[in-house]
């Protein structure tokens, strides 16, 4: 589904070359629920954003969904990012004149799809995360849980064959982060390949797979002893 | 997208209704003064006749002299003797020759007082050449210029005032004391500038109310009403009264001439420069031939028939606009780039760059097009104050029409359309990735 082979991210000024993703290699299979866990600073958004053709790289080879990716023009990216790609980010990210229904809309009006198959979307989606009733809610009058799960409505209201989730529990409280979590497994049961970037270990944990970066490369996690420790510390709690 | 783009931007312009408020009164302010100024430009610099002013050709002769003429050019009329000579001598397929009159009128034979009725005295042809239009009958004949017929044509306006708008072709009309027939009524006629007529000074004076034969007038010794320039013309000794003056050096008949290939006017320009020699070979000029055939374009230029404070007026108003719109593209990019989150959202959701540029140009218009209502409402009440501008007989000819509104509102749309590009391009250059993160 998701296929990085050596590929780098460079940001260059005048003096300095920082490399953002260093030889990076990940290969994520169609179903699969990866998280992906470091540092601050390490890449781990960066190659969410790459991923998500959010952001051009530097070198090397991306394939998604068996297209390589990067000859391609501002309207094939966005193209692919409309039909193949689902977005939730960490601080939700609605537009705030818009209310839920507007905001779940948003990425089926760039899909050119007509009225009534629209509305049918918006609303499965929306009864899917349990906010039907709130249709004509503005994000100001909903709760960051609420808020989150009207992101997720948006992102699955596309059929999307990727999910891609940048800390999606980072601004909620335990028992909304648990909600969501939830919810982004039982959409993963459906199928939905997952690739979801955290800070958190105890919702890595529940990912079929981590994958760890350091300093814009993947690690082997059984080379990494603070990795271990961490984790450690998570299952003795 | 584009219902979806217009509800958007007015979802837009309500969200900040005080930046709006501000943009569409720097747009409607600033189509509305240059539209107001637009709407006596287009009258007077506007081509009266489209179809033929290259065909229309005014004829001038130098009777002067390199002595008394302004710049070596001839007098803008002919003498008598000259306008007589070249409608004589027929060397165009349509030639006409007119002086301004003014006569009493006595409506409804001698029951009422007399009216005072301005128009010219000319020839058959001239109906056909500056494409009089006819409401009832037509022009009278050739026939009954040769024959010198007691003959009128009578407007639109002064028909309704003599016979309540009926069709009074056939009735007699009594014209400081003649009778003349009606052969036709015009339909409205009142070409803006009035080219053919420059002489007179009279562009965009009241429209002509009766014409009569140039024979007939002349038989009668009715006198013009206009201009007669003899400053400067040299004393030709033809004696003195009415037949000194046809016969000598004063110029008041403008002659117009209807030249349809270009082997026309070129064999009129030799016949011109012909008739010149052979007045300096008779002793009547002493310079060489110095003639001009200038068509209505040319003439108007020559002429300088828009007003100075016309073309002024309009320069700084649109200078005014220009203000407005630099003033309307800051505010426009403090709106978009306040933005910058939604777009880098839509980006990440799939919109093209082209689909922000559609977004964003579309809510510009929108704002545009509210600048415009405004502007309309604004010219509308700013039309009846051009006479603080213009002299009086200018600013009446300031109106406002269905074109001049639909133009208000297209320049108002279109303007803040193109001022929109710069905070456009602006906002779509916005990283999506870059937002995300720093959200």
């Amino acid at each position: 589904m998701l296929k990085m082979t050596h590929l780098s991210k460079v940001y260059r000024t005048e003096v300095v070359e920082t490399y953002a993703l260093r030889d990076f290699n990940i290969d994520v299979k169609e179903g699969e629920f990866v998280a992906v866990t470091g540092p601050s600073g390490s890449g781990k958004t960066t190659f969410l954003t790459i991923a998500g053709l959010l952001e051009t790289f530097t070198g090397g080879h991306y394939h998604l969904d068996g297209i390589e990716v990067s000859q391609l023009n501002d309207n094939a990216r966005s193209k692919i990012r409309n039909e193949k790609i689902g977005f939730i980010f960490q601080a939700f990210n609605l537009i705030p004149d818009l209310n839920v229904y507007d905001n779940v809309e948003v990425p089926l009006r760039y899909r050119g799809m007509k009225g009534a198959e629209r509305k049918q979307r918006i609303m499965d989606a929306l009864e899917r995360v349990g906010l039907a009733s709130r249709a004509k809610h503005y994000p100001a009058e909903l709760s960051g849980g609420q808020q989150q799960r009207v992101a997720i409505a948006r992102a699955l209201a596309g059929s999307p064959r990727l999910l891609l989730a940048d800390e999606p529990t980072g601004n909620l409280d335990t028992q909304m982060a648990r909600g969501v979590m939830e919810l982004l497994e039982e959409i993963h049961r459906e199928g939905a390949t997952i690739v979801m970037v955290t800070h958190d270990p105890e919702l890595a944990a529940r990912a079929q797979r981590n994958v760890h970066i350091i300093d814009g490369q993947v690690v082997d996690l059984s080379e990494e002893p603070r990795f271990h420790a961490q984790n450690a510390r998570v299952a003795d709690a | 997208m584009f219902g979806y783009y217009f509800q958007l931007g007015m979802r837009s312009l309500r969200r900040n209704p005080v930046l709006t408020a501000l943009m569409v009164i720097a747009i409607g302010f600033g189509v509305a003064a240059s539209m107001i100024t637009w709407s006596v430009f287009r009258v007077v610099s506007g081509n009266p006749i489209p179809q033929k002013s290259g065909r229309l050709f005014t004829v001038l002769i130098d009777n002067r002299g390199p002595q008394y003429n302004d710049d070596g050019e001839p007098p803008e009329a002919l003498t008598y003797t000259d306008a007589n000579a070249m409608i004589r001598a027929h060397k165009a397929p349509h030639q006409t020759l007119f002086y301004p009159i003014s006569l009493a009128v006595l409506p409804d034979g001698n029951r009422s007082l007399p009216l005072k009725a301005i128009g010219y005295a000319t020839t058959a042809d001239f109906f056909g050449m500056f494409d009089v239009p006819f409401e009832y009958g037509s022009a009278w004949s050739a026939q009954d210029d040769t024959r010198r017929a007691g003959v009128v044509v009578l407007s639109h306006q002064f028909n309704e005032q003599l016979f309540g708008g009926a069709d009074s072709v056939g009735r007699e009309v009594d014209l400081s004391g003649h009778i003349y027939r009606v052969v036709g009524v015009t339909r409205h006629f009142d070409p803006k500038p009035r080219y053919f007529d420059l002489f007179g000074g009279s562009a965009f004076d009241d429209p002509m109310q009766v014409y009569i034969p140039f024979n007939r007038a002349d038989d009668l010794q009715i006198n013009t009403a206009g201009r007669n320039t003899c400053g400067g013309a040299p004393d030709t000794g033809v004696g003195t009264g009415r037949e000194g003056w046809l016969r000598g050096e004063c110029s008041w008949i403008p002659v117009w001439v209807q030249l349809d290939t270009p082997a026309q006017v070129a064999d009129y320009r030799a016949f011109l420069e012909g008739y010149a020699a052979k007045q300096q070979r008779a002793g009547r000029f002493r310079w060489p031939p110095n003639v001009r055939l200038r068509d209505v374009t040319d003439w108007l230029a020559f002429e300088h028939v828009v007003p100075p404070e016309s073309r002024i007026s309009l320069v700084v108003s649109i200078g005014f606009f220009v203000i407005c719109l630099v003033n309307t593209i800051g505010l426009l990019l403090a709106k978009f780039m306040r933005r910058s989150a939604e777009i880098g959202v839509r980006r990440a959701l799939g919109a093209p760059r082209g689909e922000i540029y559609r977004q964003f140009l579309i809510e510009a218009g929108t704002v545009g097009a509210a600048g415009g209502v405004l502007g309309v409402l604004l010219t509308a009440v700013g039309v009846g104050g051009v006479g603080l501008l213009f002299a009086p007989r200018i600013a009446r000819l300031a109106q406002v029409d269905l074109p001049l509104m639909a133009l208000t509102l297209l320049v108002a749309v279109v303007a803040t359309v193109v001022a929109a590009f710069y905070p456009t391009w602006r906002a779509a250059k916005v990283q999506p990735a870059w937002q995300l993160k720093s959200n």
